[in-house]
């Protein structure tokens, strides 16, 4: 297999990371914008994960059976990143609720602008 | 023995009374519990500094798991001395807010204040004390969850966009952190920072390495908004309720200073960060520009929590400028300033709260001729103005002499110059208060009933008395920070 089939799951991850990130950077709109935040976490799952995983491996169980070991510690550690991933989509989402109620809308620009105008105001 | 159990304890006290303010409600009880959590902290932290100093370094198992399977928290010369100022502002805070908080969030709201307050706390206090990069990362997203929930209980509607803007940005310079670990595990295989700092050298510079180095360091950078990545903080700090405000600027963007100490001194070494890489150039010319930028921008705010902000954001330079000379006194400066800035922005801006409370707002407008009705309070601001100038006599001199020591030890004469020079500026913006509060004529629309309540301005004044007392006697702060500093470039046990 060629080398950049081989780390096919390499790719994926650079894919995610850099599509999420572009995605917050060019989304005006709140929502979006946590969309494509957490498709950049999910990105530093597989990057933790993937390399963990050894083809034919098992979970680490100690018997005469099993001689190939996959690593379990990159499981451990994403499942708590997953959910400081969820807490931070959650909180993200009851923030942008609240925006929603104060201003109207949850398009940055439009945001942007009622503030300008109640600066103005003042 | 509990006191072994110390180090564990500090940051399960005020983490287990978050949920249990929760399950209490009561706005008296809540506020109750948070000061007991805070002063166990701060009690806490002061036992550890005192062991440390006489004993050396101590590691804990947690769960009686050794390090490096399990997770260490480990207590050096330089997370005693973050520790120290953390639980310190966390134990000053914690009983000002009472008044602060009943004043400006609603009634139903309080007990929420000080469940976060207590979260924030033990978050801070996890990522200075624990000795395990992945861990440190859980930590980082508990202060940072508590701090998007402290910015967003802002009177002001814009607290919430400045919290989601946060909340975005910080993600993105935590997940950054995280992808640099990653890296770091799968090039060494281990978690733990001694072990990783142990194992890195053979696989020194690889690609990977060098990836996680520049991960880390923008992720970390964005935490504590070293410019251009400061973007988030003159809005958090502007919108979010003072006694918050007072917290964050105090604390949480010198935490993040702190891991990046440690990363770069400890897990990567001196040898590859500031001899192989440029990384002191691009820290001393971004700091360059933070101070100067900021600084001015500073000078020109209508409004004072704001000028306070963009001055912290000036401040926070002069701390990467001495990380950045990476010499024995750049780093003493580079820590002692971290200590001095978190006393003297947390007097400044308790001291803002007060007003806030007073005069309902902190526009300059409504600031003329304050020394009148509020004596007490502006001396308070001038003293600790001064102590941001840099004014010998206050704390904030001794770093900058640290500083310009620093500087001229590395051979560069004009980046003290600098640090004087741009000093002036700070004069420029500390002025703007005094001119408003002692030698303008009351507005029309001034009515100020008087002094902050009492237990808010003695709070306020032991930390201007703070940042008087360690002008004089620098016994703890340079000689914690020197050990410090001993510590980071190899010199010292």
């Amino acid at each position: 297999m060629p080398a950049f089939a081989s780390h096919y799951t390499y790719w994926i991850t650079v894919l995610l990371m850099a599509a999420g990130l572009y995605i917050v950077v060019a989304r005006g709109n709140l929502v979006k914008k946590l969309i494509g935040l957490s498709i950049f976490q999910t990105s530093v799952y597989l990057l933790y994960i993937a390399p963990g995983k050894l083809i034919g491996g098992t979970a680490p169980i100690l018997s005469e059976a099993f001689k190939v070991y996959s690593n379990p510690l990159p499981h451990v550690l994403i499942l708590t990143a997953i959910v400081v991933g969820i807490a931070t989509l959650a909180l993200g989402l009851a923030i942008v609720v609240r925006i929603r109620e104060a201003y109207g809308s949850i398009e940055e620009d439009e945001i942007v602008a009622a503030d300008r105008d109640a600066g103005d105001r003042e | 023995m509990t006191l072994e159990h110390l180090p564990a304890l500090q940051v399960m006290v005020p983490l287990a009374a978050a949920p249990l303010i929760v399950l209490l409600r009561h706005a008296g009880f809540a506020w109750a519990l948070a000061v007991a959590a805070s002063l166990f902290a701060f009690g806490a932290s002061l036992a550890l500094a005192l062991e440390v100093s006489r004993a050396g370094a101590i590691s804990y198992a947690m769960g009686n798991w050794p390090p490096p399977w399990g997770i260490e928290y480990r207590v050096d010369a330089l997370s005693a001395f973050v520790l120290v100022l953390v639980s310190a502002v966390g134990a000053l805070v914690a009983p000002y807010a009472r008044r602060s908080v009943a004043a400006e969030l609603p009634r139903e709201q309080h007990y929420l204040y000080y469940a976060v307050h207590c979260l924030c706390l033990a978050g801070l206090l996890g990522m200075t004390i624990t000795g395990d990069a992945f861990n440190l990362f859980v930590f980082m997203e508990i202060a940072s969850l508590s701090m998007y929930v402290l910015i967003a209980l802002g009177r002001d509607r814009r607290a919430l966009l400045a919290s989601y803007q946060y909340l975005i940005l910080g993600t993105i310079g935590a997940t950054f952190y995280v992808i640099g670990v990653g890296l770091l595990y799968l090039a060494t295989g281990t978690l733990n920072i001694a072990d990783l700092a142990a194992r890195l050298p053979e696989a020194q510079a690889t690609r990977a390495v060098l990836a996680a180095l520049a991960f880390i360091t923008v992720g970390v950078s964005l935490k504590l908004a070293l410019f251009p990545l400061h973007l988030w903080l003159p809005n958090a700090y502007a919108y979010a309720p003072s006694a918050a405000t007072a917290f964050l600027a105090a604390t949480a963007t010198k935490v993040s200073v702190y891991v990046l100490l440690r990363f770069y001194f400890t897990v990567f070494g001196a040898p590859l960060v500031v001899d192989a890489l440029p990384v002191p150039q691009i820290l001393t010319g971004l700091s360059i520009i933070a101070i100067v930028s900021a600084s001015l921008v500073a000078v020109w705010q209508a409004d004072l929590k704001r000028l306070l902000a963009y001055s912290s954001v000036a401040q926070i330079g002069y701390i990467t400028l001495g990380i950045g000379m990476a010499t024995r006194d750049g780093l003493t400066a580079a820590v002692v300033h971290l200590f001095n800035h978190g006393i003297t922005k947390g007097a400044l801006f308790l001291l803002v709260g007060g007003i806030a409370l007073r005069a309902g707002s902190v526009d300059f407008g409504r600031l003329r001729g304050l020394a009148r009705t509020m004596p007490l309070t502006c001396l308070g601001v001038t003293l600790a103005g001064l102590s941001l100038i840099g004014v010998p006599g206050t704390a904030g001199f001794i770093s900058k002499w640290y500083l310009v020591l620093g500087a001229i030890e590395a051979g560069q004469a004009w980046l003290a110059a600098l640090v004087v020079l741009t000093s002036l500026i700070a004069v420029a913006y500390v002025w703007r208060f005094v001119e408003a509060a002692y030698l303008s004529e009351p507005g029309s629309g001034t009515a100020v009933a008087g002094e902050a309540p009492l237990a808010m301005l003695a709070v306020s004044w032991v930390m201007v008395a703070a940042c008087v007392w360690f002008g004089f006697d620098t016994s703890f702060t340079v000689q914690g920070a020197r050990r410090a500093a001993e510590l980071m470039l190899g010199a010292a046990p």
